[in-house]
């Protein structure tokens, strides 16, 4: 049993975890050179797909985008097994910490006891590391955690086998053993950058920082006395601040990453163009600040003021993104 | 954001947690630094959690006067809404909404009933009245 697992706080939990388990594996690796690497950043808001009621906004790529981007610029292979029966996968999982390995898991939110209860919602895309059993518990490692913590089987159990949207089937990942990995070169850092700028310009209308502006006039045009208006500016807010995002719907994140990037490139470039998105992600705290005190209630609720603070977002991102593809060429 | 400005405001939502977010340090170097709290976050999380809290209370106060089963009280309880909730049990979302009615709940089968309490990780017995 390898109790003995280097726990790491991250912000997000894919990244955290693939950052974790492929530093474990050998290869030392931040979290923001694995979400970067993996071309982790995004922006998406889909009116046409609800969740909970509401519509999807990322600022980030699908789950599943970071395990699966990681893969060819580090020469990695996750194995992934999903399984048909709970008891199934429990054995699974069990055999394999049995071996020593520490294990990536897919689990629901809302069944993890030692989450705050005001943060369990059905989201089933949660990331964790397992790695040791203790008597009934299963050794946790969850990167949103300030350190490891333990989980009853049957919790675990019915955390992994959630149904639902999304739903986990029990999924598990390692990476595959003896394979060696190779350190993030200037090569797959640059085009790993160019991946994300293709991404936020993408000419689609709901994807980038069309979907930014797109979301700015869904939110020009809300309605101040209807009761669901409020509810989806605080849904907003909840995608870029509280859901693991690491401040500013990942774009502080994805600074960081530009700034190991600099130095790993010798592209002094992206050292600057680190600190102006530090910039940009300040507004985007601004406008999450102006929106929850609305929200609450504090300030008036001014739909035309969020609009054009996302109208703002939307251009300066789109000079951004512009500068950093030119940064890589 | 630089490491001094990381809010610290101690969230209740947090319930004495710290969450990771990037800042920039005195030596420009952007790094995770723990953060206790912000109140632009905890509006908004409070806000969801409220949403689900104050259906249920709706639901609890029509089944005690016996205008509606505990099943919808109970799926509110578990933070799901209908689709999540159908999707969860299996059960057409439909026919999920006539066991919201009391007298159709009463007659309810027992395999169904272990089916919802199932979903809602309840017992049979649980599900069959509010608390």
């Amino acid at each position: 049993m390898s109790a003995d697992f280097p726990h790491r706080h991250a912000a997000h939990c894919e990244s955290g975890t693939v950052a974790s388990l492929l530093s474990h594996a050998g290869q030392p690796l931040s979290e923001p050179m694995a979400f970067g690497l993996a071309g982790g950043l995004s922006f998406a808001y889909l009116p046409f797909i609800r969740i909970q009621e509401r519509p999807l906004i990322a600022y980030r790529v699908p789950p599943r985008g970071i395990l699966r981007g990681i893969e060819k610029p580090l020469g990695v292979r996750f194995t992934v097994e999903r399984f048909r029966s709970p008891s199934e996968g429990q054995a699974r999982l069990d055999a394999l910490l049995d071996q020593g390995l520490a294990v990536g898991l897919q689990t629901s939110v809302f069944w993890l006891p030692y989450f705050p209860d005001d943060m369990r919602f059905h989201f089933n895309a949660h990331n964790l590391v397992a790695f040791g059993r203790e008597g009934g518990d299963y050794l946790i490692s969850d990167p949103v955690f300030e350190a490891p913590v333990r989980c009853a089987a049957a919790d675990l159990q019915r955390a992994r086998f959630a149904k639902g949207m999304l739903a986990p089937r029990g999924t598990l990942y390692y990476p595959q053993p003896g394979r060696p990995v190779r350190a993030p070169d200037a090569t797959a850092v640059a085009n790993a950058i160019r991946r994300v700028v293709r991404m936020l310009q993408a000419p689609l209308p709901f994807v980038g920082t069309r979907g930014i502006r797109q979301l700015g006039a869904r939110i020009g045009r809300l309605d101040t006395a209807a009761p669901d208006s409020l509810l989806l500016v605080g849904h907003v807010v909840r995608m870029q601040e509280e859901i693991g995002t690491g401040g500013a719907g990942f774009r502080f994140l994805y600074a960081a990453f530009l700034q190991e990037a600099a130095q790993l490139t010798g592209r002094a470039a992206l050292d600057e163009l680190a600190n102006r998105l530090l910039e940009i992600g300040d507004r985007w705290r601004e406008f999450a600040l102006a929106a929850a005190r609305m929200v609450r209630g504090r300030d008036p609720f001014e739909p035309r003021a969020l609009a054009a603070a996302l109208e703002g977002l939307a251009e300066a991102e789109h000079r951004f993104f512009g500068e950093l593809g030119r940064a890589v060429r | 954001m630089d490491t001094r400005a990381v809010p610290q405001e101690g969230n209740a939502t947090l319930d004495g947690h710290s969450k990771a977010v990037y800042a920039r340090d005195e030596a420009g170097r952007i790094v995770a630094v723990p953060c206790s709290g912000w109140q632009a976050e905890e509006i908004v999380t409070l806000q969801a959690v409220d949403l689900f809290r104050g259906r249920a209370e709706a639901a609890r106060r029509r089944a005690r006067a016996g205008q509606a089963s505990p099943l919808e009280y109970w799926m509110y309880a578990r933070r799901m809404d209908l689709a999540t909730f159908s999707q969860s049990c299996g059960v057409w979302q439909w026919r999920i909404r006539r066991h919201f009615d009391a007298r159709r709940f009463a007659r309810l089968g027992d395999a169904l009933r272990a089916r919802y309490a199932e979903a809602l990780g309840i017992s049979a017995e649980q599900l069959g009245s509010v608390p």
